[in-house]
Order: structure tokens, then C-alpha cells, then sequence
């Protein structure tokens, strides 16, 4: 099937079998390969990108279900070179380790702080309940939701 | 985990998506967040999936007449964080936040939560103790079917080939009613092992209303009638609840799996329906 | 009285909070992790794997998967007989090592046995050949439990093999018997370590490509190992190893699941050759969870003999370790560890074990992270526990009672290893000071009066780390490392180890920085890439900073005196009136200086070189520790239990560790925090469930808990610093320490909050199903 999806502002058309999965859509036709594969059974949430603005899991979304739609992706989040609230936050606070989580983290984060703009640790707990870290034991992810709260809040 | 071939339509009306349905292969796709595991697991393997995302009529919240009315392609976020649920039907609207994560509420949806019929989804108990209704629609004509008639056995529902499900249907809260919602979760995949809804309406400290209903317990969720008839009219007291709470899973059989036993799920469906009454109590 | 110290505090960068500088690639989605990978002409692997746990395959029918259009080959065991059978490193007397072969022959030993590959120019297109090959089965007799496989007349993992006894181990010190008599108090208990899932949120993959004209092979593989591997593939393959180049991209996460040679990297390596095309194979993660070698899976029974007064005086123990079916890498040795770190930190004055290793139809079990010393600290921990409820003290006056002093360092432990420091009182004091102690157990006082359940829980825990001084390793203990200073003044650096999440990129910067006195956006650091850097052994056993930074530590140093070299002549002064700070050279001899930069492109330029010293400005050092080191801390935790669900509400948890010197706090932290996080976890959660037919029933993420946010608990950490003497810097490792003290902690305060039920133990995972369960045996009876 023929689909056009705006990936970042970028507008891309291209033909794919109904079956592929978002993820691999992104990753491989695109050669978006910030957005991970980490469960695929909808639980890992390393995957996750904004689709019309809202997070999903892109490895339970079929790329022909985004046709005409909007995505960002990690890819997305810096804008001309200055770093997203949130991910200056991960840097400055050590939210993340090996960094196979981060991207979906950090998708996640941004929908969070859009919904909830001064979350406490419990809603920052609930918040990334979607994603799982396997590094950092999530104490310094929170710190970085927190500054990264403050600094959206300053700013 | 990638899934096997089909093929895949997104009708923009209802009409035509039933018009597809008609190939007896195919299956409804309505947010995905239970049948694309599937999918990708090889679990099912439809010959085409028919796509509800782009009927725009079947995503809405309304009210008509004491009743609101849920297209079945309202996501869990959509519920979760409506104005009006929340005013009119709160427990539904807790229930929502509770299902699955922020990414799969943003993803699944009403219809397809229900039309799955997952004995362990949250939905369910919240929406029997609503005495929810759904809303099927054929080629041939539409029905409104109770969701306890509709809900036959773990994923096994009265839905007939050609039926989609377009609306869920509840009542708007009555005035005086307090409900509470209280899970206890298997902690990877987040499905209640235990969930317990409950309507509550006191008055002199008399129960004057009540509606109870469970989730994860047996093949089916269902209304814990013999909690219901214990209480309506009594004493809305902790004795009382303990008591009334004790018939949570009577008659049930209860299911048992490596995550929880029967004999801890028949326990923990007491305990969670005392403490989801106790909850409504107090917040009353 | 703190023996705690802290060495000198060295310029600017260490010792300091300095966010990560591997950062920006991976909070950007620009880190190339193996699944980002792609090579020209690349093909896609798909492994089919058996559903059966013991069986014999009467035979495969390939044709429908290879008439898939896109399908490029299909092999089955006897396709690649020619390669090597996956290696195992172990070396007991009696090690029995069957034939594992990289895909499997006529016979399959457990669920996930790999049977055959696929090869596509798609992934879609390999995953639906694979449902096309047809196997016939016949399955044969089972053992899937590790106490029933070592029974009388039990059915046998491997007929060629008279039992399942897959090898012994045994360790004794001083007189237990003597001991045991001595005694005024035994206890003993049967405690269960599961297998556990090591889920790194990467899983495993590789691509391989050859170049036939070279005949070069290059591995990408996700592996903590590049270079053990490259010598292990060399072998499996029959190669050169200077014709094998292995490349450790970007790795989402190891835990020590990566610390392995695996049969689908030689397979890789076999179809490239074989089709002269590269080919990428990515592991499911359902792949993941059942074959990528679970940890622990032990059966330990304990006995400890001790005074009425507390004192320890013997310990004997039996490990069963259940291994599967196969060894991995490590599978024989892992165990061993858990004998040798068993007495904790304690003084125990005898000690014997023994243990067993058994072959079962499940699949392998290996290192995962703590490896062996995990298992020993939660039962010696437990069992000290057990003491103390027994004769009627506390938990924490027992240890007190049983430290060795922090001037009985070097301390000699009772299974014969040298301890290189430690003053564990103190930072136990510091704990029981965060936790406020006293007051914790008035608040269980007053909790039981209202019949409450709560619980305070100790772990003093020990490990064994910095692996390791050679000898006592399996493939050398180890570590290189170059210094370059480019004629720019910009320096590489070169290391043996490959990080893949613990940050050495940054803190080898720190390191760097101070010691050549430059900016550390100056420095790159090069590591995973065996075209690059020197052999080295690689990252795993809290070693990366302990033998990696000391070998980097000797090389800045020879950097600096030949630099110092050369400034002098370049400044006609005396080497000797030279003096290094802040990367410029100066010499009370004369006016002028020198930045390094200056004397690096004079290096490279050599118009005036010294004489006898040779171009360039870089070092290569190889450094080998002289023992391990034995990081040490106190884990406090605090929890209360639903009576009614079994639930456990975690209300404090206090850390305070001690890894010897540290360079950066910030990252010792994170590995504090992570470390917790993977010791919780199987202390309420996780752990693979086996039936009895070998069949896994927790194999995806929605069956298989590991902790999410709302599981884990605010983490208070503290620190002391105890400097190791057995490498140059003073650091002891860090990496494992959260996994080990952790879990005992949980586990100690959950059975504290329910002994007034009369509950002494329940094993582990602590599920809340699990704690209903004790609670609702001891409220029928």
C-alpha cells in the first residue's frame, strides 16, 4: 500500500505491505534507527514515538495506520541544535546508562510534562510506567523529569 | 514477532467497514493494543483486518436522555480525561487510568477493549457495575445487547460474524452514588488479577444502592450478586462490607495461573471488593 | 576512628559530578546500536528453535521455506559440522563438556535448542520461512528439574554420560567438624536461588560480513567480550584471528548476558562466508528470555554453627546448580564463586562446601550480574538472620559481633581469599545512622501492638571484584590500554574494556584530563573495536575502572615522563627541573613553558629530538592486578506487608556502599541505583518458571516482571571510601554491588515484618502470591 506520513516535519511517501509494523517503518525505510525494538510484545516501551502527538508504541501500530498522519520521533526533539528540555534533563541528571531505553523514555517524558506540567514522583512513577529501564533502577530518571519540569517551567 | 501477511482496510464509514466484514476472514482492527501482539506473536492470522481508526463517527462522547454514549473507538486517554465522564460517570473514567500504560490508553480503545473480552481487561468490571449496554451493528440491522449477555467466556463474546460493536453505552451516575475502582495487578503485564468496581449509595447508613462487579477473578467478569444482595438495605458499616465482601467470588470458578492461585484470587476478590466498598464509603 | 580516606584529590575532573560525555549521541537517537546496522547486500537470519525440551529430529524438511521467493538458504545441524562447538571455559577435574554444536544435530536438550536458520533478503520474509520448515519430532524422556535429575536411575540430559552430574566442586577450610561440635546453636535451611532472565532491553545480535579478497571477517556483535570473543570465533572457525575483526557497537545493556560466546555469532560468521554476503540476526525477545543464559538457579542447604553469644564458628554448605543442558562460557565457574564469597564478612573460622552442577533438559544457565557472589550473600545473610532470631539478638549486633577490624587488613578469609581492605563497622554504623535504627525498631514496636506487619531488614554484604588478577581467571584478568597525543595535542585513548552503559568513556576522560592537564572535550575514548585498540579482556566483574583505568593510569604516566622528556630538551633545561600541572611544562630553569600540545606536534615533527628517545607521543601499558578487590556496604531496608494481599510496601531503602576510591560519583550512583534495581527484582518478582515438561511459561515481558518505576523504592544513598591497595587508584568496582547487597535486605526485612506469625523463610521471589500464601499456612494452622 502507498502511504504518506510526516515524520518530523518531513513529509515521506512510500509503498509497504500492510503487516509492517511502524517501528520497522521508521527504522528501516526510513533510517530513523533512534527508536528501539526492545519487547514487541507492547509492554517495553523502547519504541515509543508521538503519533498525532500522542505516545504510542510503534511495534503495535501498523505503518499503513499512520498514513496522513504525523510522527515525531528522538529524531524530532532537538531543534537547530539546541537540545529538548528533556533531554538536556537526562544529560545533566544521568538518566540513562546504555541508552536502549532512552529515546522511548524520553518521548514519554514529553508527553508527561505536556499533560502534567509539574508531575510529583509518584505521577513521574506512574507517568513512565510504559517504558522499562534496565539500567538505572529510574531514581535518576526522575530526578531528570524534575529538572527537566523546572527548566520547562522557567523557560 | 513479525506478524504473517493480510490484508488491511480503512473504510471512512461504518457502512462499508461492515461491507468488508462480510469476507468471513477478516477481523476488526480497533486500536490494536491486545490483537497486534497477537498478530506479530502468530496467534491470529486474519486474512484482512478492517481498520475502525478512520470512521470518524465511531469516536465520541455523548450524553442523550440520562444516558452517555461511547463510540467504540474512544481511546482509554480519551476516557480517562474526559470532562464529562468524570462529572457524569466517574468510575468509568478512573477505570480508564488504570488500563495498561499512558502509550497503550492513547492507542486502545473502548470497542475493541470490550470486544476482546480479556478476562482480566479492567473495563469490564467498571462497566458491569454500570449495567453498561453495547451497541452491535450488522449489514442487516443494529441491537443493544446488555454487556453481561454479551460477554460469554474469556475472549468469546454473543458478537456474530458481520457485527461490529459501535457504541458502549452507560448510565449517567446517580445522584448520591460513590464508586471505587481497586485492582490488585500482575506486575509485567499490568491486567488486574484482581479488580473490583463498586457503586455505592447510602442512605441513614443504610445501603440504598449497590452494584459490584469483578475483573480478573474467573473466565469471565461479572456482577458479584450475592455481594449486591447482601448488602442491599443493611448497614453500610466495615462489619457489613467484611461480611457482604465474603461472597466476592461465590459461585465463580476461579481461574489459576503462575501468577496468582484461585485460592489467593478468591481471597484477594473479598478483600478487594471490601476495600473498593469501604473506598466508595468514605468518599460518599 | 574512620579508616575512611580519601587519596589526595587530583585537579579537576576527578572525583567530581561530570555528566556523561557518550551522552549526546544516545539522548539524540544517533548511537548506532547492531540493529541499526546495515551493509551493503545485507541478509536477514531467523533461527528456528525446538518446542520440545528433549527430542529426537527424525528429520527437517527445508523445500517449502526455501521456495519462499526471497529465501536465500536454509541450514540445519549437519550444514555446519565444520564449526566449532560453542566454547566453555571451565576447567574442574571432572568437567564433563558435551559436544555443543551451534545448531543442533539429531537430537534436541531443551526448549529454545536451535535447529536450523533461515536466510532472507528480509526479515518479514525469513520469519515467515520459518514457520515453513517442517520438523519431525520424537520426544523423548525429560528431566527438567535439577533435584530430580541428580536422583537414582533420574533420566539422563546426555545418554553418553553415566548421570547428570555435569561437574563437582569442593571447598574446605579450617575444622567444620570441630566446629559443628563446639557449637552451642545450629541452624539450618534449604533456601531456593531462581533462574533469572538477565533482560538487557537490547537483545542479542549480530551482523557478519567477509570481504573475500582480504579474507577478512567482521563481526558486529551486541557483546561485552570483543576481543575473548574474536580469539573464541578463531577457533570455532579455523581462522587467523588477525583475519577476524570484531566490533562491539553501541550495547544496550549486558548485565553479563553479553559476557558470552554464543552459536548464532559463529553462525553469523559461517552463512557470510558461506553466501559472501553479510547477514544481520537480531534475537526476539522471547528468544531472549528463554535461551540467553539464565543466572543463579541454585539449591542450596546451609548449616551454621555459632556460640549462644552470636559468634560464628562454621558454615557448611551444598550448591546444587542447576546448568540446563548445555554449557555457556562460564556455566561451570559462575558456582564457584558463590563458594568462594560465601563467609561474607564474616570471620568465620570454618568452612566446607560442596557443590554440584547438573545437567537438566532446560536451557543453559551462566553469568548474570553479581555472578555467584549474589547467591552467596543472600544465604549467608539469611542464615545470620536465621541466628540471630534463633538465640534471641539482633541483626545488627551479630554482625558487629562478627566483623574482622578494619586493622585486620589484608583479612584472610575462611575459604582462602585475601580481603585487600575494609572497615565494614563503619559504614554499616552509617547505614543503621540513616535508617535511624533505634527508631525504626520503636516504629515495630508500636506497629505490632496494632498487628501491623512491619519489618526492617539488613544486608551487610561483601564481593569479590576488579577481576582479576590472571591466575585466578579463566581467560587472563588483565587490561591494556594506549595514550596517544596527536601532533594536534588532542589525545586518544585506547582501552581493552568496552563499556556498554557504565560510562568509561567519561571517567577514562576525568582521568585523562587530570593527568595531561587538558579539557576533556579533547579527549576521545576508543574502545569495542579490536581493529582499534589492543587486546583486552573486556568489561564485566566490576573491572572496567579497577584494571582498565589502572592500565590507563600507568600509560598517562609514561606519557608524561616522555613528554617531560621532551619539553626539557625543547626548553634546554634538565628533565629533572621539569615540572607537569595543568598540561603546561615549566622549569624553575628558565622563563619560557611549554603546553603539551607544543611538545606533541614537536613529537611528531622531531626537528629537535631528544636523544635516545624515540618519535611520538603515546604509551601502550598492559596492567595485571595483584589480587581482586572486595567491595563492601550495608543495605538497610524497610517494609510493611498487607496482611490481607500479601503486598509489600518498600518504605525506606538506605545504601551506603563502599567501592574504594571514587572518580565519579555520579555514575557510581547510577550503578548503585541499577544494581538495587536487579536485586529487588528477584526479590519480589521475577524469575523463569519452568513445568515439568522443560517448557518456560513466563517467556515474554508480559509474563516476565522486571521492575518498572512504581516498583522501585526512593533510594537513599551514602558512601565511605576505603581505598583498594591492589591497583593504582585505589578503586574497587562497582558494578555489581546493588545486585548483591539488595536482595538480602528485601528479603531479611520482609520475614522480619512477618515473624511474629512464626514465618522463618520464604524463598524468593517474594511475590505477594507468595507472602499470601505463608501468611494464610500459618493463620489455618
Amino acid at each position: 500500500m502507498d502511504i504518506s506520513v510526516t515524520v518530523n516535519d518531513e513529509r515521506f511517501e512510500r509503498s509497504v505491505e500492510p503487516r509492517r509494523l511502524l517501528v520497522h517503518f521508521l527504522r528501516e525505510d526510513l533510517g530513523l534507527t533512534g527508536t528501539h525494538i526492545g519487547c514487541e510484545t507492547t509492554v517495553c516501551g523502547a519504541c515509543t514515538v508521538m503519533l498525532e502527538g500522542r505516545t504510542v508504541k510503534s511495534c503495535t501500530v501498523l505503518a499503513v495506520q499512520a498514513d496522513g498522519k504525523e510522527i515525531t520521533t528522538i529524531e524530532g526533539m532537538a531543534s537547530n541544535g539546541e537540545l529538548h528540555a528533556v533531554q538536556e534533563a537526562f544529560w545533566n541528571e544521568h538518566g540513562l546508562q546504555c541508552g536502549f531505553c532512552t529515546p522511548g523514555m524520553i518521548m514519554s517524558v514529553d508527553q508527561l510534562l505536556n499533560d502534567q506540567p509539574s508531575p510529583t514522583k509518584d505521577e513521574i512513577r506512574h507517568g513512565i510506567e510504559g517504558n522499562l529501564c534496565r539500567c538505572t533502577g529510574y531514581q535518576h530518571i526522575v530526578n531528570a523529569v524534575e529538572a527537566a519540569a523546572k527548566a520547562k517551567a522557567g523557560a | 514477532m513479525i506478524p504473517a501477511s493480510f490484508d488491511y482496510s480503512a473504510p471512512e464509514t461504518l457502512s462499508e467497514a461492515l461491507q468488508l466484514l462480510g469476507d468471513e476472514e477478516a477481523k476488526v482492527l480497533a486500536g490494536g493494543q491486545s490483537l497486534i501482539p497477537m498478530l506479530k506473536l502468530r496467534l491470529a492470522q486474519p486474512a484482512r483486518l478492517v481498520d475502525l481508526d478512520r470512521i470518524p463517527d465511531l469516536n465520541f462522547i455523548a450524553e442523550d436522555n440520562g444516558t452517555i454514549r461511547i463510540g467504540a473507538m474512544t481511546t482509554h486517554h480519551q476516557v480517562e480525561s474526559s470532562d464529562l465522564l468524570a462529572e457524569k460517570c466517574p468510575l468509568l473514567a478512573k477505570t480508564a487510568g488504570h488500563i495498561g500504560d499512558v502509550q497503550v490508553r492513547n492507542r486502545g480503545t473502548i470497542g475493541g477493549s470490550v470486544a476482546h473480552a480479556d478476562p482480566a481487561a479492567d473495563y469490564p468490571a467498571a462497566l458491569l457495575a454500570l449495567e453498561a449496554q453495547v451497541k452491535l451493528v450488522s449489514a442487516s440491522g443494529e441491537r443493544v445487547v446488555a454487556l453481561d449477555e454479551f460477554l460469554v467466556d474469556a475472549l468469546t463474546t454473543s458478537l456474530e460474524d458481520g457485527e461490529i460493536l459501535t457504541e458502549v453505552h452507560v448510565p449517567v451516575e446517580q445522584e448520591g452514588v460513590a464508586t471505587a475502582y481497586r485492582t490488585l495487578i500482575q506486575p509485567a503485564s499490568g491486567f488486574a488479577i484482581v479488580g473490583a468496581a463498586v457503586r455505592l449509595g447510602v442512605s441513614n447508613g443504610n445501603v440504598s444502592f449497590v452494584r459490584v462487579a469483578l475483573t480478573g477473578v474467573g473466565p469471565n467478569p461479572y456482577r458479584a450478586s450475592a455481594v449486591e444482595e447482601a448488602l442491599e438495605g443493611g448497614p453500610a458499616n466495615a462489619e457489613a462490607f467484611a461480611a457482604a465482601a465474603a461472597h466476592a467470588a461465590e459461585g465463580v470458578d476461579v481461574l489459576s495461573d503462575i501468577h496468582a492461585s484461585a485460592a489467593y484470587r478468591a481471597s484477594l476478590a473479598a478483600v478487594q471488593t471490601r476495600r473498593a466498598l469501604e473506598d466508595a464509603a468514605g468518599s460518599a | 576512628m574512620a579508616t575512611t580516606t580519601t587519596a589526595p584529590k587530583l585537579k579537576t575532573h576527578v572525583g567530581e559530578r561530570i555528566r556523561r560525555t557518550e551522552d549526546p549521541r544516545l539522548i539524540t537517537g544517533a548511537a548506532c546500536y547492531l540493529d541499526d546496522i546495515t551493509r551493503p547486500g545485507m541478509l536477514h537470519a531467523a533461527v528456528l528453535r525446538s518446542p520440545y525440551a528433549a527430542a529426537r529430529i527424525n528429520s527437517i524438511s527445508i523445500e517449502d521455506a526455501l521456495a519462499l521467493p526471497g529465501v536465500k538458504a536454509v541450514y540445519v545441524g549437519k550444514d555446519v559440522e565444520s564449526v566449532g562447538g560453542v566454547p566453555c571455559a571451565g576447567s574442574m577435574p571432572d568437567l564433563r563438556i558435551p559436544n555443543h554444536k551451534i545448531l543442533a544435530g539429531d537430537r534436541v536438550y531443551y526448549v529454545g535448542h536451535p535447529v536450523a536458520a533461515v536466510v532472507a533478503t528480509d526479515k518479514y520474509i525469513a520469519a515467515d520461512a520459518i514457520e515453513r520448515i517442517e520438523v519431525d519430532y520424537e520426544p523423548t524422556e525429560l528431566v527438567s528439574d535439577p533435584e530430580e535429575a541428580l536422583q537414582e536411575g533420574a533420566v539422563k540430559v546426555h545418554p553418553e554420560y553415566p548421570d547428570n552430574v555435569a561437574f563437582t566442586f569442593s571447598q574446605e577450610g579450617g575444622d567444620v567438624e570441630e566446629a559443628f561440635r563446639q557449637a552451642d546453636v545450629i541452624v539450618k535451611e534449604k533456601i531456593l536461588v531462581p533462574r533469572l532472565a538477565p533482560i538487557p532491553i537490547e537483545t542479542r545480535g549480530v551482523v557478519a560480513e567477509y570481504d573475500e579478497g582480504s579474507q577478512e571477517l567482521t563481526i558486529y556483535s551486541s557483546t561485552q567480550i570483543p576481543h575473548l570473543l574474536r580469539t573464541q570465533l578463531a577457533l570455532q572457525l579455523n581462522m587467523p584471528e588477525h583475519h577476524v575483526r570484531v566490533i562491539a557497537p553501541e550495547v544496550g545493556g549486558g548485565f553479563g548476558s553479553k559476557c558470552n560466546v554464543w552459536a548464532e555469532e559463529a553462525l553469523a560468521a559461517f552463512v557470510a562466508m558461506e553466501l559472501k554476503q553479510p547477514v544481520k540476526w537480531v534475537e526476539s525477545r522471547r528468544e531472549s528470555i528463554l535461551v540467553v543464559a539464565h543466572g543463579r538457579a541454585h539449591v542450596d542447604t546451609l548449616e551454621l554453627a555459632a556460640k549462644n553469644d552470636g559468634t560464628l564458628l562454621g558454615l557448611k554448605l551444598h550448591i546444587l546448580c542447576d546448568i540446563g543442558a548445555h554449557h555457556q562460557l562460564l556455566t561451570p565457574i559462575i558456582p564457584t564463586l558463590a563458594v568462594l564469597m560465601l563467609p561474607g564478612l564474616y570471620k568465620f573460622r570454618s568452612f566446607k562446601a560442596d557443590l554440584i552442577g547438573a545437567f537438566t533438559n532446560r536451557a543453559p544457565s551462566d553469568l548474570y550480574r553479581g555472578a555467584g557472589r549474589p547467591e552467596a550473600t543472600y544465604v549467608i545473610e539469611r542464615m545470620v538472620d536465621k541466628l540471630a532470631a534463633e538465640i534471641g539478638m539482633d541483626p545488627a549486633e551479630i554482625r558487629f559481633k562478627n566483623f574482622p577490624a578494619s586493622t585486620d587488613f589484608p583479612f584472610n578469609s575462611a575459604t582462602g581469599l585475601q580481603y585487600d581492605s575494609g572497615d565494614y563497622a563503619t559504614a554499616f554504623n552509617k547505614a543503621l545512622d540513616i535508617v535511624d535504627y533505634k527508631a525504626r525498631r520503636a516504629e515495630q514496636e508500636a506497629a505490632r501492638a496494632e498487628g501491623r506487619l512491619y519489618g526492617i531488614g539488613i544486608s551487610t554484604y561483601g564481593e569479590i571484584c576488579a577481576f582479576g588478577p590472571s591466575p585466578a581467571t579463566p581467560a587472563g584478568g588483565w587490561e591494556s590500554a594506549s595514550v596517544n597525543v596527536e601532533a594536534t595535542g588532542k589525545v586518544a585513548v585506547m582501552t581493552g574494556i568496552s563499556p556498554h552503559g557504565q560510562g568509561e568513556e567519561t571517567s577514562f576522560a576525568q582521568l585523562t584530563a587530570d593527568a595531561l592537564g587538558i579539557p576533556m572535550d579533547d579527549i576521545v575514548v576508543v574502545h569495542g573495536d579490536t581493529a582499534k585498540v589492543h587486546y583486552g579482556i573486556g568489561t564485566f566483574g566490576s573491572r572496567g575502572i579497577s584494571i582498565g583505568g589502572s592500565a590507563l593510569h600507568l600509560a598517562l604516566q609514561d606519557v608524561v615522563a616522555k613528554a617531560t622528556k621532551y619539553a626539557a630538551h625543547m626548553m634546554g633545561v634538565d628533565a629533572e627541573t621539569v615540572t607537569f600541572e595543568g598540561g603546561v611544562f615549566s622549569s624553575e630553569a628558565t622563563d619560557s613553558t611549554l603546553t603539551l600540545a607544543d611538545v606533541a606536534l614537536e613529537a611528531h615533527l622531531c626537528r629537535q629530538l631528544p636523544p635516545g628517545t624515540e618519535p611520538g607521543l603515546a604509551a601502550t601499558r598492559f596492567f595485571e592486578p595483584s589480587n581482586f578487590a572486595f567491595p563492601f556496604g550495608a543495605h538497610i531496608c524497610v517494609t510493611e506487608v498487607d496482611k490481607e494481599t500479601g503486598e509489600v510496601d518498600i518504605q525506606r531503602f538506605v545504601a551506603v556502599d563502599d567501592c574504594g576510591r571514587i572518580i565519579n560519583p555520579l555514575l557510581v550512583e547510577g550503578q548503585i541505583h541499577g544494581g538495587i534495581a536487579q536485586g529487588l527484582g528477584p526479590a519480589f518478582q521475577e524469575g523463569v518458571i519452568y513445568d515439568d515438561e522443560g517448557q518456560l511459561l513466563n517467556g515474554t515481558l508480559m509474563d516476565y516482571s522486571i521492575p518498572k518505576a512504581r516498583n522501585m523504592p526512593w533510594i537513599e544513598t551514602d558512601r565511605t571510601e576505603t581505598p583498594s591497595p591492589v591497583n593504582p587508584l585505589g578503586t574497587k568496582g562497582v558494578g555489581e554491588a546493588g545486585t548483591i547487597g539488595s536482595l538480602p535486605a528485601f528479603v531479611n526485612s520482609v520475614v522480619d515484618a512477618l515473624s511474629p506469625l512464626g514465618i522463618e523463610h520464604i524463598d524468593i521471589p517474594m511475590t505477594s502470591q507468595s507472602i499470601w500464601n505463608a501468611i494464610h499456612e500459618r493463620s489455618r494452622t
